[in-house]
């Protein structure tokens, strides 16, 4: 690299750990749950919004509610943002790039292990499901996802749900019609909740 | 020598002379049999024609002639005198002339033999015998043929309406037809076989649809079987044998096909009605017919299924209105008499209808199967809320039960038919749960005086088990097995016991003492307690300590005082009465000995056992049948204000009786969720040893080999099976293929 290309990439990430500093904790040297509260309203963003869970799928975060340097980094140089205004302009870039297909089932599952807070924990209670379903899927499957958080909070069957579930409604969501639910098939290796859903939504609409 | 020239002419006039002499044999005319000379000449006549140099070698005029002189004998004699017959008279005469052309194919043959060495060979044709016969097909045979048909067949429709025919000449004729093939069968069957069976067809077709109206099912079957044997003799009497296959076939279409349906449902009198009123001939009879057909029997054995299915259902029926209208007077026991009611009358009709299968049904699978399918279906039902599999190992129990007293065969038989009606019950590991409850309820707690027969009772135990085993397994009867050898150990080391007591040096135990050692895994699990024993008791459970851990190092004893029982002298006023009881009702009984009266809360400390433990045992002695203890107030019902005393007036008109202990809480739901566990591990472990083996495995062949795995044991639903799958995935053992979502493959 030439040497005022390496200077100007210095500079920019400078900027860049210069904004980190404005929201993180000095002790801890981390941004946390109330640096983020403050990068959201700074970027007019609410921190419920799906775009925050998409900055953390770009820094690929590893504590939900806390974002290290590096992951900060990593996020703000790929989306070429080295001050808050132009991390807001990428914003909307940056959703669509999470839509693509393509990348779209890992923000999925991202948004899924973001949430496992414990140590070993391995699934999510139904409460925090049925928001994070409509953060994640709301805009997109809007149907689908108010139909099945108002299952989950009717029955009594699970009271967490697994990472392969989470995957399956996903899954379920792009394969199956909706709402004839025509083409799904219970012989086939469905997570069981889904096929409890399913019959649940038949029942519902007879 | 220069031989002669023989011009045709000449040569041919020759040949005529034998011929006409030929033909007057034929016709039965006076004329002496051809001499070998004259046969020579003949036969010379010929050879010198065909060696004579061109242009006097006339072989192929001579074989020309040949043929036309049976074309000229036919036309001027054989045809017109068949032409002016009719019927038998037509047929005997086609007959005639027929044997007559084989015999005059015979003759020119020999005569004009030399054409056929090498005349016939090096231009191709058709040798003598056969240019001769075939005159006759093409002339003779192509003309009659049918008028012969039509006699033919006009002739066993008379024969089949009573009449007595002519069978030789049936025979011949249609040996023509097979003949003049010249090996070949085709005439036979296109001239004559196919508008025979047709016409059979047409016949019967008819007959079938008046009987069918007229008869009932077993008489129409009867006439169809006579039919059938009828038709099978016709053919060996006077058809070829290869048109049976064909004759037959179209029989049974007629009869049986076609009217099929309509024949076993007749109202009355079909299938359903002939398995009702158990007309076991008729339905060998309807097996024996409807078995030749292709997929014949297929609507039988869906009768007989339907048949068995109802008769089934019908006493699930039975039982639960006999149970329901029992219930009142129990709580929480067996299902009781309906229960067994129903078990025995389950195992008879297995033996009635695996009869059927074997004798009417000559042992078919078709019917193997639908008796098998017909079982399975109410063999699974449950009766006023106990499972089948519950009401089974009940059943066995009270067969196991009374020993000694029946018949060996008799229990080796019941049992050979439990086990194999067990086949049909998908809970097998609930029978198998229950009976091993069963199973140590019978070897710990029989009545003393039923020990002498002891050894009986573990053989038969024994042959139980072994049944089972060979039914379903080892490890489904393991633990049962376990047992009952923890038994039969414990009474040989019960002399080792006494042996060492006997020893100097050992201290002497007031009471007669002896101990039952169980293997802790074979059995079901019992409840320990904290009984304070009486001081004697203590005493003799500390000798055996000592012992045991002597005996066998390493093993931690457990002493399950509930299963205990004691005989305790009562030193009653009247006269002193011995009395059977468990350990716990002695130990309380004991408590008296020191105490003249202990109120409920007292006993309660003293004993050390639980509330509804020392409820159980006070209710034995004071609101029971023998009122061992006096209790404050006389209530029927014992409370925790009660006071008790001893009853020394108490007597009873034996000398020895038993005091049962009230029958504990229901332990069957117990069974059930134990199963239901035990089920959950059972899936798991079928699941990821197939996972093991195959390394990746589609969704739904997993689901199938599962199913298979343990169909020995029970069937799962599928559900279950899939939030199995859910929770391995979760506990890791396996994972979703990324690649395709029905897809499971190993977590190593």
């Amino acid at each position: 690299m030439r040497r005022s290309a390496i200077k100007a990439a210095s500079k920019e990430l400078e900027r860049i750990d210069n904004v980190f500093y404005t929201y993180a904790n000095t002790t801890s040297g981390l941004i946390d749950p109330e640096g983020i509260e403050r990068l959201c309203s700074d970027m007019e963003v609410d921190p419920t919004d799906v775009r925050v869970l998409m900055l953390a799928w770009k820094m690929k975060a590893e504590k939900q509610g806390f974002f290290t340097l590096e992951e900060w980094r990593v996020a703000l140089k790929a989306l070429r943002a080295d001050s808050l205004s132009k991390l807001k302009k990428a914003l909307p870039e940056l959703e669509k790039e999470v839509r693509r297909p393509s990348n779209f089932v890992d923000f999925y599952s991202y948004a899924f292990r973001y949430c496992l807070t414990e140590e070993k924990q391995k699934s999510i209670d139904i409460e925090s499901i049925c928001q994070l379903l409509h953060i994640v899927l709301g805009s997109q499957y809007q149907a689908q996802v108010d139909s099945f958080v108002e299952y989950l909070k009717t029955q009594n069957d699970y009271k967490v749900i697994n990472m392969d579930q989470w995957m399956g409604f996903y899954r379920f969501c792009d394969e199956i019609s909706y709402p004839d639910l025509s083409n799904y098939d219970p012989e086939l290796a469905w997570p069981l909740i889904l096929d409890n859903f399913v019959e649940w939504v038949r029942e519902k609409q007879s | 020598m220069e031989r002669k020239i023989i011009l045709l002419d000449e040569g041919w006039g020759h040949m005529q002379m034998g011929i006409t002499k030929l033909k007057r044999i034929l016709e039965g005319l006076p004329e002496p049999q051809f001499s070998s000379q004259e046969y020579m000449n003949l036969y010379t006549v010929i050879y010198n024609m065909c060696v004579q140099k061109p242009p006097h070698d006339y072989s192929e005029k001579l074989y020309n002639n040949y043929g036309d002189a049976f074309v000229e004998y036919i036309e001027s004699t054989v045809l017109p005198s068949l032409r002016e017959k009719h019927d038998e008279f037509m047929m005997r005469e086609l007959v005639r002339r027929w044997s007559n052309h084989k015999l005059m194919v015979r003759w020119l043959t020999r005569f004009f033999q030399y054409l056929d060495r090498y005349y016939v060979c090096r231009n191709s044709k058709d040798p003598l015998k056969d240019a001769g016969l075939q005159r006759f097909k093409d002339h003779v045979y192509n003309e009659m043929n049918a008028k012969a048909r039509d006699s033919l067949i006009a002739l066993i429709l008379r024969e089949r309406e009573g009449e007595q025919i002519d069978r030789a000449l049936m025979k011949n004729v249609v040996d023509v037809f097979v003949e003049v093939g010249m090996g070949e069968m085709v005439n036979y069957e296109e001239e004559f076989e196919k508008h025979m069976v047709d016409d059979t067809g047409d016949y019967y077709s008819r007959k079938a649809s008046i009987w069918i109206v007229e008869d009932s099912c077993p008489e129409y079957m009867m006439k169809a079987e006579e039919a059938l044997r009828k038709e099978k003799e016709r053919v060996s009497h006077y058809l070829h044998s290869g048109s049976e296959q064909k004759l037959l076939e179209r029989v049974q279409q007629e009869l049986l096909v076609v009217q099929g349906p309509q024949l076993l449902d007749k109202e009355g009198s079909g299938c359903r009605t002939l398995l009702r009123d158990d007309r076991v001939d008729d339905l060998s009879r309807m097996f024996r017919l409807y078995h030749k057909i292709s997929q014949g029997l297929d609507p039988v054995a869906a009768m007989f299924k339907k048949h068995v299915t109802n008769e089934g259902t019908a006493l699930v029926q039975q039982a639960e209105e006999a149970t329901a209208a029992a219930s009142g007077n129990k709580q929480g026991g067996g299902a009781g008499e309906p229960g067994l009611v129903f078990i025995s009358k389950i195992l008879e009709l297995h033996d009635k209808y695996m009869g059927y299968v074997l004798s009417c049904f000559q042992n078919h699978s078709l019917f193997h199967k639908a008796l098998k399918e017909a079982f399975e279906v109410f063999c699974n039902k449950s009766v006023a809320g106990y499972s089948s599999a519950e009401l089974l190992a009940t059943f066995c129990d009270s067969i196991l039960k009374q020993m000694g007293a029946s018949d060996q065969e008799a229990v080796e038989e019941t049992l050979d038919k439990i086990v194999t009606v067990l086949a049909y019950f998908s809970d097998k590991d609930l029978f198998a749960e229950f009976c091993r409850k069963k199973l140590s309820r019978r070897l710990l707690m029989t009545p003393d005086d039923k020990n002498k027969n002891r050894a009986d009772q573990l053989d038969n135990e024994r042959m139980l088990l072994t049944k089972l085993k060979q039914q379903c397994g080892g490890q489904f009867t393991s633990k049962m097995e376990g047992m009952v050898t923890d038994i039969t150990i414990s009474r040989e080391s019960e002399k080792n016991f006494k042996d060492y007591l006997g020893k100097d040096g050992t201290p002497k135990l007031e009471l007669d003492f002896s101990v039952t050692v169980l293997t802790t895994g074979n059995w079901p699990s019992y409840k320990t307690s904290d009984l304070h024993l009486p001081e004697e008791m203590v005493k003799c459970i500390e000798v055996y300590k000592e012992y045991y851990d002597r005996e066998k190092k390493h093993r931690k004893l457990s002493w399950i005082y509930s299963l205990g029982t004691c005989h305790v002298r009562g030193n009653f006023e009247p006269k002193p009465i011995e009395m059977h009881m468990s350990t716990y009702q002695a130990a309380l009984l004991l408590l008296f000995n020191t105490s003249e009266k202990l109120s409920f809360s007292e006993i309660l400390t003293q004993l050390n056992l639980t509330k509804d433990d020392v409820h159980r045992t006070l209710h034995s002695f004071s609101c029971a049948k023998y009122k061992i203890l006096l209790k404050e107030p006389n209530t029927k019902t014992i409370s925790p204000s009660d006071t008790f005393m001893f009853n020394s007036k108490f007597t009873d008109r034996n000398r020895k009786i038993r005091i049962p202990l009230p029958p504990l809480q229901d332990e069957r739901k117990k069974v059930t969720e134990d199963v239901d566990k035990e089920r959950k591990y059972t899936i798991d472990a079928a699941l990821v040893r197939i996972m093991k083996s195959r390394k990746i495995l589609g969704h739904q062949q997993l689901v199938t080999e599962c199913l298979e795995q343990l169909q020995r044991t029970f069937k799962p639903d599928i559900k279950t099976i899939k939030r199995r799958i859910e929770d391995l995935i979760t506990r890791d053992y396996l994972e979703r293929d990324p690649e395709n979502p029905n897809t499971f493959k190993y977590v190593a």
